[in-house]
């Protein structure tokens, strides 16, 4: 398709406004991501991957303003053991962060990471760069270039407790870029927790190296507040018997967009995507997940659940691409919406593209309201309405939450979930 | 195993292996059955298109001026569109210049009075395409052939060889019940009202590339007008040909099934071997009204190309059916087993409340084949029910897609929709790829789609090898076995045709 003015125009008004920080080793990669981007321009309704995503307010120069939502909830991942990283719109903070040392892990900030025999140099953008085909992401190119800060993790062992990242959102109109790059040797093992709002517009990407054998956890929760905005991408590439597996919860926010692409390189890998959003009005968010298998005998699982009302959007696209001698993989994929009303909607897009015969591929997806024999039993049980609607509502989200493997992270999601329900807006 | 390209060149077949079939395997293997061409002196229009071979199309046809004006309103906006590129197909960029837009057999340039006139030629090509007809007796223009006992189950056909309508038959009983079934370009001579209501209407003019092309070009094709409360007293058949080389075929069909009425309609198709690349950009249009049902089957066979991918024909076809009125019903049922490269998306406009729209799919892609087809549910009334059943086998060096939308509109409460597309992979060299489409915009319509890919199960052809069959037998019968809730969907002529292609087309895909 030919490409529009309009689009060119974006691109370089967003390039121009925008300048690639600091010095150092990081700058070819950077310098490239800016060629990719103008390459490929700012994405537009035109674009099949943007299809049920309006773009715009991801894109254009100025992000708009979001008020700080007052949050009454304890933070989350309080009450657990971890290294705590603290960004406030976007800059780290010291005070409010713990000590980066943990045995068997360096972590560092990639704004002071300046030593050009740096390891992160080979890997800075480059599973975002082969995630790129065969769908374009610019803004991940766009981070890439532009990201300021962002946490570099290597794991040489089995970190002893999670790394938790937690994104503070103060300034109504903060534009956020930050780009973590995460990479575990073989063997290796690791949680990663996310939490927060970050910013009003915030453009996130980790990249997630895992080695052979090795083990990543990753669990997140997108913060409440509801106009902020944000683009996350994961890039992960898995070598031989590793494992990972990640699970987002999202509650509100006016737009989400999260890509997830993962790469299954190694032999005997197995990856696991979750995620479970509850929406309410002026929510629109859009799961879109990209599984490719390159080796023998894999195994990969997304399950997508959301739960919406109120005219929310939910949004899914994702795809099982079983390369070419990729045999004996094991490929599902479950997207499911739950609307609780008329006025919400459910767009998706669940896709396999299969080159190999020796698998089993399967994908399912399914949208509608709240089974009315369920509710009767529960009720005919004693159970008033409101109570027999969240039970179900919970049971239905439970297949994405149950992806989580630590119990007690899984409680406090679950909790959140159930309060999410209670609060019962507008 | 031994493959069937040197059964086929040992003219000394071991004892003990039945002359028979040694003949069938002669016959079929590795051959395209219907590989074959009739020498017919072709009446051609210039190669290229240009408004001058539009109207020359539209005078040929002997169209009033509105049709040739429409014609030509399609043709400027045909200018200005652009070859759709999203489907999973690849090709030669196709010379749009480079073809032939209007074709007709020479006996044709002036019209037979009676079937007596028409070419001995054309008739033996029906003879060997198998057309399954007493019509063979009627097209051969055996007077009073129309009150002759018919065998069995009545079909009617209008044949269509190459760009045109050579013989409507069962016309006299078709009209006692009131139904008008003849060629698309009789039907604008004799029934321009309803055609001018029609055409168009469910697949604008500028619907897509494919089908602006067709608007402009279309040189023949059939028309079914089923009268209000009429039960169609047999089914309709179009058997479709491409025999000129070079030639485009635009075959435009319109089918209306006014209120209570009930039609069935059957479209199969064979086309001769060919080493060039031939283009077919075919519309149909079904409008159902208040409480009336069509059934559409087809059987798609077409030349696909060799085992390298040389030749085949490239199929690019607009369907689309509109359930206007309450309790309208529509079925697509289609078995794609040819063509090189497949285009197709045959759809249902649920408008009606109540409404019900189906499609039943098997589409088979060996060799180089390329498939890229499914539905879409557009659901518009309330209570509107659809289903989609696509089976999709590769083999060889094929790539097969399912690709559908299913569409619930906010006013659409209470409709449903279920999905099932199975996909089969049969070597390590295809691919089979499913792009579903899922838009619901109320919650109290329910949407479930499925869909799984594997390969043939090695535990089924073991049992069937155990049994004796060997691989390309077991094959078919575990295929066969896997469209099962397909091929029920047909009506019988073609359930039995279409079993048998299943594995045909399928020969060559293992050992």
């Amino acid at each position: 398709m030919a490409r529009t003015a309009e689009k060119t125009n974006l691109t370089d008004a967003r390039i121009a406004a925008l300048s690639i920080p600091g010095r150092g080793w990081s700058v070819p990669a950077r310098e490239d991501a800016v060629n990719r981007l103008r390459a490929m321009g700012l994405p537009d309704r035109r674009d099949e991957y943007w299809k049920y995503t309006r773009p715009d307010t991801l894109t254009q120069v100025t992000p708009e303003p979001a008020a700080v939502f007052e949050n009454d909830e304890a933070p989350l991942f309080d009450g657990i053991d971890r290294v705590k990283i603290v960004f406030v719109d976007g800059v780290f903070d010291a005070e409010a962060s713990d000590d980066l040392s943990l045995e068997g892990v360096r972590i560092e900030r990639l704004a002071e990471a300046n030593s050009d025999l740096h390891w992160a140099r080979d890997l800075y953008g480059t599973l975002e760069t082969n995630g790129q085909t065969p769908v374009a992401r610019p803004l991940a190119a766009l981070n890439t270039a532009f990201a300021t800060d962002g946490m570099l993790i290597h794991v040489t062992g089995a970190a002893s407790k999670p790394i938790s990242i937690v994104y503070r959102h103060e300034s109504t109109t903060s534009d956020v870029i930050l780009h973590h790059l995460i990479k575990l040797d073989a063997g290796a093992e690791l949680t990663v927790l996310e939490n927060g709002p970050a910013a009003a517009r915030f453009n996130k990407v980790m990249e997630v190296e895992v080695g052979d054998g090795a083990s990543f956890h990753h669990v997140r929760a997108q913060g409440r507040d509801h106009e902020r905005r944000a683009a996350t991408h994961v890039f992960a590439r898995l070598g031989a018997e590793s494992t990972f597996k990640s699970f987002t919860l999202t509650v509100n926010g006016v737009m989400t967009r999260n890509d997830c692409v993962i790469e299954l390189t190694g032999d005997d890998a197995s990856a696991h995507v979750a995620g479970a959003c509850v929406g309410d009005g002026a929510f629109h968010h859009d799961d879109t997940v990209f599984v490719t298998h390159d080796a023998v005998n894999c195994e990969s699982r997304q399950v997508f659940k959301k739960v919406l009302r109120n005219g929310a959007t939910g949004v899914f696209q994702g795809k099982i691409l079983v390369k070419a001698g990729a045999q004996k993989t094991d490929g599902y994929q479950i997207s499911q919406s739950l609307l609780l009303d008329e006025d919400s909607q459910f767009l998706a897009k669940p896709e396999l593209e299969i080159y190999a015969d020796d698998v089993a591929c399967s994908h399912g997806s399914t949208s509608g309201a709240i089974d009315e024999d369920a509710l009767f039993y529960l009720r005919s049980r004693g159970v008033p309405l409101a109570e027999a609607t969240d039970m179900l509502t919970l049971s239905f989200l439970a297949e994405a939450v149950e992806e989580i493997e630590a119990e007690t992270l899984r409680d406090e999601i679950n909790t959140r979930m159930a309060a999410w329900l209670g609060r019962r807006r507008g | 195993m031994m493959t069937l390209d040197i059964v086929k060149e040992q003219d000394n077949v071991k004892d003990g292996v039945d002359q028979d079939t040694v003949d069938a395997v002669r016959e079929v293997g590795g051959k395209y059955k219907h590989g074959w061409s009739t020498d017919i002196e072709m009446d051609y229009a210039p190669k290229g298109l240009s408004p001058d071979i539009v109207r020359l199309i539209s005078e040929k046809n002997e169209e009033p001026q509105w049709m040739t004006d429409w014609r030509l309103e399609a043709y400027d906006r045909w200018l200005t569109k652009t070859e759709p590129t999203w489907a999973m197909v690849d090709y030669p960029e196709i010379d749009f210049q480079d073809q032939f837009y209007y074709a007709r057999p020479k006996s044709m340039a002036e019209k037979p009075k009676s079937l007596d006139d028409v070419d001995p030629k054309l008739l033996e090509t029906y003879k060997k395409l198998g057309i399954p007809l007493k019509e063979q007796m009627i097209l051969a223009g055996v007077e009073g052939a129309e009150d002759a006992p018919a065998e069995g189950r009545k079909v009617a056909v209008d044949a269509v060889f190459d760009s045109v309508s050579v013989g409507t038959t069962f016309q006299a009983e078709l009209k006692k019940a009131g139904v008008i079934f003849c060629s698309i370009s009789e039907a604008i001579r004799e029934h321009p009202e309803l055609v001018k209501k029609y055409l168009g209407s469910v697949v604008p003019v500028s619907d897509n590339f494919y089908a602006t092309l067709n608007s402009a070009v279309f040189s023949d094709g059939s028309f079914v007008y089923v009268p209000p409360g009429v039960r169609c007293p047999m089914e309709l058949s179009t058997y479709f040909r491409i025999n000129a080389e070079n030639t485009g075929q635009f075959e435009r069909t319109l089918i209306i099934a006014d209120k209570g009425s009930y039609v069935s309609y059957l479209e199969g198709c064979t086309a001769p071997q060919r080493d060039e690349s031939q283009l077919h950009a075919a519309v149909v249009e079904i409008i159902i009204e208040e409480d009336a049902e069509v059934k559409y089957s087809t059987v798609q066979n077409w030349y696909p190309g060799d085992e390298n991918g040389k030749g085949g024909i490239y199929n690019f076809v607009t369907k689309r059916a509109d359930c206007r009125g309450d309790r309208a019903k529509v079925m697509w049922t289609q078995v794609e087993t040819g063509s090189a490269v497949t285009w197709k998306y045959p759809s249902c406009i649920l408008r009606g409340d109540d409404s019900q729209g189906e499609f039943y799919s098997i589409a088979i892609a060996n060799n180089m084949q390329q498939a890229d087809t499914g539905t879409k549910m557009i659901h518009l009334g309330k209570r509107t029910k659809s289903r989609i059943v696509s089976k999709g086998i590769s083999a060889g060096k094929a790539q097969n897609t399912y690709r559908g939308l299913v569409s619930m509109h906010p006013k659409a409460k209470e409709s449903r929709n279920y999905t099932q597309c199975d996909s089969l992979l049969i070597g390590d060299k295809c691919g089979a790829h499913t792009v579903p489409y899922i838009e619901v915009k109320n919650n109290s319509s329910r949407v479930e789609h499925e869909a799984t890919t594997s390969k043939v199960d090695d535990d089924q052809m073991f049992y069937c090898r155990s049994r004796g069959m060997d691989e390309e037998e077991a094959v078919a019968l575990v295929v066969n076995g896997f469209c099962k809730d397909v091929l029920q969907a047909l009506p019988m002529e073609f359930a039995m045709e279409a079993q048998a292609l299943v594995a045909i087309s399928l020969e060559g895909s293992v050992g």
